[in-house]
């Protein structure tokens, strides 16, 4: 088992998401020479595709709990994948990370936000606790994806397990309270949106694996998800109906009294979301549908795209609108911003995909359950 | 905190000028890009020495030259004890003539290739205060409306210095909350926090042509604005500390807008505060603006 070389498809993949990253890389140097006006921002809608991968994929970093939590409670099923989730971890707040820097109008001045160097608004700004707590859980998931790499054998000590959990719940829940902390945009200001982070976390992360278990026995005979695969549909379709209440929830109370009136209720693709999200419920919860590939694998792709859409543009730039002075305005990503966010996805996906063939050839050198079909 | 004795300090300035101004005449390449890194490794303004600021307001005033061809000023006043600055605007006075808006682009060097002026006229029709019912983009001003210019309110309990993760942005003891453009990572989550929607962000470099450079400037208000960061209204720092008036008052034709020391007993200030029904903007997020509303018929 080699990380680069491999099946034609993969040298493909691979070259495929190298020229991703280039082409994420000459939009950047474009947006870095003429500043922030080449985005479809301004400032009454002043994040756009950025942060709105930032807020989703920090979130699907958090959502590597959806294998440490069980784990710890006995799943021995999911506690042999944690380093799947691990690989999914690093890569989601790498790419979150990049996705900020991005976004900022003095990339070079980032150092001001460390502590020593900089002047980190601590414990004020809810943004200087996310950067801390975000860079705390990368570097714990590398230091244990590291050592599961070495000593493929060895279990993960339960304290690294829970440490993992509470950092993996605190990512999420602080990117929540950084837009849920401010009066001043009243439609992220709502006690609801950490859970609701953490549920759709939970339902796009779930999502991945069950996708990645699935595409791993189909494309490399692994038949690493015999057990797991109950076990992650079950979180998965917990999951979506909890958000799903929860942003009921939220709705009843923004639309129940008399005087409301709010710009989500005439804004279609949230809605849009929350319709792909109710179907992938179901077809999630309808035993005849999950157990067939071609839905199970429909549904997790349309969990990860209203997720993706919920929380990502349907969140971020919504709470723009109105502006706290009243205004409505549009905001639409340029190309320079839609090829710099796929760059860092590319970036991600490179990552990932290379994080996965590290951890399978590991459990081929040790672990005789994980090997593939034909190994001794 | 350092401040600099501004006598000490023009003296310097200027020998920085007159030994800067030889070297750009002969386009130093490595007097550009020394001045590039020293400004990206300098430290917090609130953390700098003395001789540390005198040093950055020296490169303000080459990289003016360079940028504008202007020889511009850059002043580091600091606050004046006792002195603690609010305004009063009479809502009756305001005709929405918008003289204000202007006069503060041009007193404050903001870019005018794009709407980034810091005072916002709002027309409201007389019947409600619904902002989302606001005209902001009005040709002519109407008299069935009623006109609400915003601004930064200089609040006593600012969202947006709570919310910059690097200390960027602070309240200064006079009452302004003003930004270190050189330590603004340009994020915009202050912008995002501000419930007055006060925060501008430079998208890109300003386009401003020589002769529109205002060249009295103050080290935390209208100097010349590197692309990528804030900035905002600072009840004009740069006026205000030497004793003037702000320009959007000195505009203003119909007097509506009254600027003074909030400490002084027998200003008109007070006089407005003690006598007439005033209020301030979303009073009920506990802000505390320095920014006072009221009608006087």
């Amino acid at each position: 088992m080699r990380i680069f070389a491999g099946s034609r498809v993969h040298l493909l993949w691979q070259l495929l998401l190298i020229a991703l990253i280039g082409m994420g890389l000459h939009a950047y140097a474009i947006q870095y020479e003429r500043g922030l006006a080449v985005s479809g921002m301004s400032d009454q809608i002043s994040w756009g595709l950025y942060i709105a991968n930032f807020t989703f994929l920090v979130g699907l970093a958090a959502s590597a709990v959806v294998l440490v939590l069980p784990a710890m409670l006995g799943q021995s099923a999911l506690a042999r994948l944690i380093p799947l989730g691990e690989a999914m971890a690093i890569a989601a707040v790498t790419m979150s990370l990049l996705f900020v820097t991005a976004d900022l109008g003095q990339p070079l001045r980032v150092w001001h936000a460390l502590p020593l160097l900089g002047t980190p608004n601590f414990p004020a700004s809810i943004l200087a606790w996310d950067v801390f707590i975000i860079t705390a859980y990368l570097l714990l998931n590398l230091g244990l994806f590291y050592r599961f790499f070495r000593h493929p054998a060895h279990p993960t000590p339960r304290l690294a397990l829970l440490t993992a959990i509470l950092l993996g719940i605190g990512i999420h829940t602080v990117t929540a309270f950084m837009l849920a902390g401010l009066p001043a945009r009243s439609f992220w200001h709502s006690a609801a949106l950490a859970p609701r982070f953490i549920a759709s976390a939970f339902a796009s992360g779930s999502a991945v694996l069950l996708a990645v278990l699935f595409l791993l026995e189909k494309t490399m005979g692994r038949p690493l998800h015999r057990e797991a695969m109950p076990l992650l549909s079950g979180i998965l379709a917990v999951s979506l109906w909890m958000d799903l209440f929860l942003l009921g929830s939220e709705l009843f109370v923004r639309f129940y009294p008399l005087a409301s009136h709010g710009h989500f209720a005439v804004a279609p693709t949230p809605w849009a979301a929350m319709a792909v999200e109710g179907l992938a419920a179901l077809v999630m919860t309808v035993p005849g549908l999950r157990r067939r590939p071609v839905w199970l694998l429909g549904a997790c792709l349309a969990a990860f795209g209203a997720v993706m859409i919920e929380k990502g543009l349907g969140l971020v730039v919504t709470g723009f609108q109105p502006t706290p002075l009243g205004e409505h305005v549009d905001y639409a990503p340029t190309w320079v911003e839609i090829h710099v966010s796929l760059g860092i996805w590319g970036f991600g996906l490179l990552l990932f995909t290379w994080l996965v063939r590290m951890a399978l050839a590991a459990w081929d050198r040790f672990s005789q359950p994980f090997a593939t079909k034909d190994s001794p | 905190m350092s401040r600099v004795d501004p006598q000490r300090r023009k003296l310097l300035g200027a020998l920085g000028v007159a030994a800067g101004a030889p070297l750009l005449a002969a386009a130093d390449p490595a007097g550009v890009v020394n001045d590039s890194l020293s400004t990206l490794l300098q430290a917090h303004y609130q953390r700098m020495t003395s001789e540390e600021i005198m040093e950055a307001i020296a490169r303000i005033e080459r990289r003016a030259l360079r940028d504008y061809g202007v020889a511009i000023h850059c002043r580091n006043t600091p606050p004046i004890p006792g002195v603690s600055f609010a305004m009063a605007i009479d809502l009756s006075k305001c005709k929405g003539l918008r003289h204000c808006v202007a006069a503060c682009s041009a007193e404050n060097n903001n870019n005018r290739d794009q709407t980034t002026e810091y005072i916002r006229v709002l027309a409201l029709p007389r019947h409600t205060l619904d902002l989302e019912r606001a005209d902001h983009y009005y040709t002519t001003s109407d008299p069935d409306h009623r006109h609400l210019p915003v601004q930064c309110q200089q609040c006593d309990n600012p969202p947006c210095v709570q919310a910059c993760p690097v200390q960027a942005t602070w309240k200064e003891p006079d009452g302004m909350v003003v930004i270190d453009y050189d330590w603004c990572i340009g994020c915009r989550y202050c912008a995002t926090a501000c419930p007055y929607w006060a925060r501008r962000f430079n998208w890109r470099k300003p386009c401003l042509a020589g002769e529109q450079i205002h060249p009295d400037t103050h080290y935390l208000g209208n100097r010349p604005r590197p692309a990528g960061v804030m900035e905002k209204c600072t009840f004009c720092i740069q006026r205000t500390r030497l004793g003037q008036l702000p320009a959007c008052q000195e505009a203003c034709p119909t007097g509506a807008r009254i600027f003074g020391n909030l400490l002084d007993p027998d200003g008109e200030l007070r006089h407005i505060l003690a006598n007439k029904s005033v209020f301030r903007l979303k009073e009920a997020l506990g802000t505390e603006p320095r920014l006072w509303y009221f009608t006087s018929v």
